[in-house]
């Protein structure tokens, strides 16, 4: 049983309930976040198209509409100051008839409403100017000059870091089952493993299951659907194939199947739009997998399917109000929604979190503070350096010369500092998604046994401790380890498993 | 900038063999660079038997094999370095590599020697669908696990792909205790030596499932069970097939790629069959003094043929740091036949053979009571014949030199399978 007293409490250590709690961290609030899961970013933010959108797809009036542009307009600000990627990339809308270009010319006018900056339709020739590899099946485009690419994870790691740095607790595997409000006013949020929390301010950034959070202590019901997208990624020996993010006139069910390069020279490709029962069901599929393949090559015909080194679905927090959820729940004081963030949700993130901490500090009366702890300076990935910074680097720390993962040139320094950090990785996924190494075209095929000797020597682990993403996701099975040696021989029934260790040791 | 007359780049049993080669030729700065702690490649995993038949004539485990060339390295006062990783090659041969100890270092060579071997396809490149839990792992990661590390993988395995590795693994991973279910082949052929299959598979009673494949995975976390189902002749699942095997691993053996990212980067033309640079017949790439050998030219079934080809790239990357480049007569196009894929080289000069040169493929499905028939400008000048003939075995064919003399100024060679 866990007692725990905080002003504000966040649900959901995604995009949404990092910046959130980045934002209220400038207050001389305690805030805490919560997550179901053992890392930030490992819901909708680890999966979804990592696109900063200019905002011409809303509808004028909607929250989606207002938060998308002005979050938009944020992003340079927050990924200078946080020192993550960002790309601003621009976007087309591709037309393949002339029904599609009358829709370009729709969308331009209500992007123009919603204050988008630089819309302009284009031709096949301007078009093909800006993307020669583009299908010729595109006869017209919608140009968007504010369109953008992020890394949502690497955005979300930063945010976390630099919460944490300002006094965020964050409580990793702690899902929340109950939400109530206690005799003395104050919310009591209840975990699955029995731990209470108790709290003046709940902000609901929750996800997928926001509703259900919200559903507790409101009248003011609202429901999400989990709508699933499926992805491919496609090798950086394609990088340079596209410049813009390349999307097709939108359907009713979202924008479609987009081409675009992500700041980490990958492509990716998606999604498809589904929606399931089951919150967590994120499973691809051979009939989703063939739709983002068909689809795709109607803008980039040679999509090489060679050049796939993942694929992947991630799940959209679709509302049935058709736009997010923000605000105060009008009969639940101090319950604040950041809910039914599906796509614009990470474009409109930073200024939905902003927009948010300002009304969480005035109900609460708390002061906003002149000054905040700078986010934490992370080692600079040795890809990026010039030579000068590597020599200078190697000479520093020798554990910068050793690559673990070849194919991104991920060095030994950059993941242990991803372990040692506040939020460390402590799994290998965790290491994937702060450093790359396992996420190029081998996906962890050379580096994966020395990233879990990093893991163990970092934290005290054995290597059958060491997990994919936490739980059960175990990727050794305790048996013939290197441990034969201190356990007795009925720790394991394979005699020839110990023989084999033996001449290792 | 450190000068060297030949570099080098993977230190497996091409490179050494190649090292070796330049340094029996004459060469005396010779260098070979490893990114791994010690040299031997992905032998020092393959600790089963079976290597060596052809070069020594003895069955050899990997680490064997690959220490006879060590040994000899050392003995020769061949330097290598090892825990280098190299980071770009430019067209006029200045390499650039990281190491903890050596930090950031330039070579210029006048002779290159790619040998980086190749990778394992993934999941992702199969599209595999389902969940992504653990347990999911190509078959020569599980090796490295279990050979290197002595970590278990996991203990109810599925292999998908019949591929040598995977072969060698369903053997290996029974002996330590784990029980492997089947080895599933989308292909009706397996794509693995035959001995592998009869070694690995047969004698285990463990069951190759020819025309089937995986698909679809359960388990959220760790590996649950897989689907595999039957496929039709286009290789598309049939319902009613389908079959749920529980399982906590899933190894795959799908497919090696020669991994050729610095040698794209320095320029070398890249085949779209073999996914290794196109050579001529000195085993040099389309940039002048830049060789390839082993397993980053093409995959190869059995090591002594890397030994073989890769000792001809070292003498010919001597020559070349020796010499220069030679004039050239008029080259002979290579073009695979039917039946064949991914003949190397891709272009002979008649004028530049010393002895003769050997050609390799892949023959493209099972042919029975076959010949590979070699013809230049259409006249047959070469006939093999070969009770069968599979895509896991390569077929090696030397054209000897007065053969393409007496065709100098031809335009092309082909080969093709007859059955």
């Amino acid at each position: 049983m866990t007692q725990d007293y905080s002003d504000v409490l966040v649900v959901g250590a995604g995009v949404v309930g990092c910046a959130i709690a980045r934002e209220v961290s400038r207050y001389a609030l305690r805030v805490c976040v919560l997550d179901q899961a053992g890392d930030v970013a490992e819901g909708t933010t680890k999966a979804n198209s990592a696109i900063i959108h200019a905002g011409y797809d809303a509808a004028p009036g909607s929250a989606k509409a207002r938060f998308n542009v002005l979050g938009n307009a944020l992003f340079e600000d927050w990924c200078r100051e946080l020192d993550v990627p960002f790309i601003r990339n621009t976007s087309l809308v591709a037309a393949f008839d002339d029904s599609d270009l009358a829709a370009l010319h729709a969308l331009k006018t209500r992007g123009e409403g919603n204050g988008v900056p630089g819309l302009q339709v284009l031709t096949q020739d301007e078009v093909r100017a800006l993307e020669p590899n583009i299908s010729r099946a595109v006869i017209g485009a919608l140009f968007a000059p504010s369109g953008g690419i992020c890394c949502p994870y690497g955005l979300t790691f930063r945010l976390a870091e630099h919460a944490a740095a300002n006094g965020v607790v964050f409580h990793f595997e702690r899902r929340v089952v109950d939400v109530t409000r206690a005799p003395d006013g104050l919310w009591q949020v209840t975990t699955a493993d029995g731990g209470v929390f108790r709290t003046r301010a709940v902000v609901n950034a929750a996800g997928v299951y926001a509703d259900e959070l919200n559903n507790r202590v409101s009248t003011q019901k609202f429901s999400i659907t989990a709508r699933r997208g499926e992805y491919l990624m496609i090798d950086k020996q394609y990088a340079g194939t596209f410049r813009a993010t390349i999307f097709q006139v939108p359907t009713p069910l979202g924008k479609g199947v987009l081409v675009a390069p992500t700041v980490d020279d990958t492509l990716i490709v998606g999604p498809t739009a589904e929606d399931i029962d089951d919150k967590s069901d994120t499973r691809t599929t051979a009939d989703g997998l063939r739709k983002v393949v068909e689809s795709a090559t109607r803008v980039w015909e040679q999509l090489p399917m060679s050049g796939v080194i993942a694929t992947f679905s991630g799940l959209r927090a679709h509302g049935d109000r058709d736009d997010f959820v923000v605000g105060e729940a009008p009969d639940a004081p101090l319950f604040f929604n950041a809910a039914a963030m599906e796509s614009p949700g990470l474009t409109a993130a930073p200024a939905v979190a902003v927009w948010l901490a300002e009304r969480i500090g005035e109900k609460l009366g708390a002061q906003r503070s002149s000054s905040m702890t700078p986010c934490p300076v992370f080692p600079k990935p040795f890809r990026e350096m010039t030579d000068a910074e590597r020599v200078a680097a190697i000479t520093a720390d020798p554990s910068y010369g050793r690559i673990v993962c070849r194919c991104e040139n991920v060095t030994e320094a950059e993941i242990r500092a991803a372990v040692r950090s506040r939020i460390g990785a402590r799994t290998l996924d965790g290491v994937k998604r702060r450093t790359r190494a396992g996420m190029g075209r081998c996906q962890g095929g050379f580096c994966t046994p020395r990233i879990i000797t990093i893991l163990c020597e970092e934290l005290g682990l054995t290597p059958e401790q060491v997990t994919k993403f936490g739980g059960d996701s175990r990727i050794l099975v305790t048996c013939g380890t290197r441990h034969a040696e201190t356990d007795s021989d009925a720790a394991c029934q394979t005699s020839s498993v110990e023989r084999q260790e033996v001449s290792h040791d | 900038m450190t000068e060297i007359d030949v570099l080098i780049i993977g230190g497996g049993p091409a490179g050494l063999a190649a090292a070796i080669a330049a340094h029996e030729a004459g060469c005396r700065k010779v260098l070979l660079l490893e990114r791994e702690p010690a040299l031997g490649g992905i032998l020092r995993q393959c600790i089963h038997a079976g290597f060596g038949m052809h070069v020594f004539k003895e069955d050899l485990t990997g680490p064997e094999y690959a220490h006879r060339f060590v040994q000899q390295f050392h003995a020769l006062g061949l330097s290598a370095q090892c825990n280098t990783m190299v980071l770009s090659v430019t067209p006029d041969r200045e390499v650039t590599t990281v190491s903890p100890t050596f930090g950031l270092q330039r070579f210029r060579a006048k002779a290159v020697v790619l040998a980086m071997g190749c990778r394992e396809r993934t999941r992702g490149a199969l599209r595999v669908p389902g969940w992504r839990p653990a347990g999911i792992y190509p078959a020569g990661l599980a090796q490295r696990f279990m050979n290197l590390d002595g970590w278990m993988p996991g203990r109810r395995v599925v292999i998908l792909g019949s591929g040598d590795i995977g072969l060698i693994m369903a053997r290996r991973m029974t002996l330590e205790g784990a029980q492997v279910l089947a080895c599933v082949e989308l292909m009706p052929f397996s794509s693995g030596l035959t001995r592998n299959v009869v070694q690995c598979l047969d004698d285990y009673d463990i069951p190759l499932l020819l025309s089937h494949t995986v698909i679809d995975i359960h388990g959220r976390e760790r590996l649950e069970a897989v689907t595999i189902a039957q496929v039709d002749d286009q290789r598309r699942p049939l319902p009613g097939t389908e079959q749920r095997l529980a399982c906590d691993t899933l190894l795959l053996s799908v497919g090696l790629i020669p991994e050729n990212e610095l040698s794209r980067a320095a320029g070398v033309g890249i085949s779209a069959i073999t996914c290794g640079p196109l050579v001529d017949e000195s085993l040099q790439t389309s940039v002048p003094g830049i060789f390839a050998c082993g397993n980053v030219l093409h995959v190869h079934d059995l090591v002594d043929h890397v030994t073989v080809e890769s000792e001809e790239a070292g003498r010919q990357a001597a020559r070349y740091a020796q010499e220069g480049q030679q004039a050239r007569g008029s080259d002979i196009r290579v073009r695979d036949g039917a039946g064949v894929r991914g003949l190397v080289p891709q272009t002979v000069c008649a004028a530049r053979v010393t002895d003769g040169v050997p050609l390799m493929f892949r023959p493209s499905a099972v042919f029975k009571d076959a010949a590979a028939v070699v013809r230049i400008d259409g006249e047959e000048v070469l006939r093999k014949r070969s009770r069968i003939m599979t895509p896991g075995e390569m077929v090696r064919l030397v054209v000897p030199k007065d053969t393409l003399e007496r065709h100098a100024g031809t335009a092309e060679l082909t080969v093709e399978v007859e059955s």
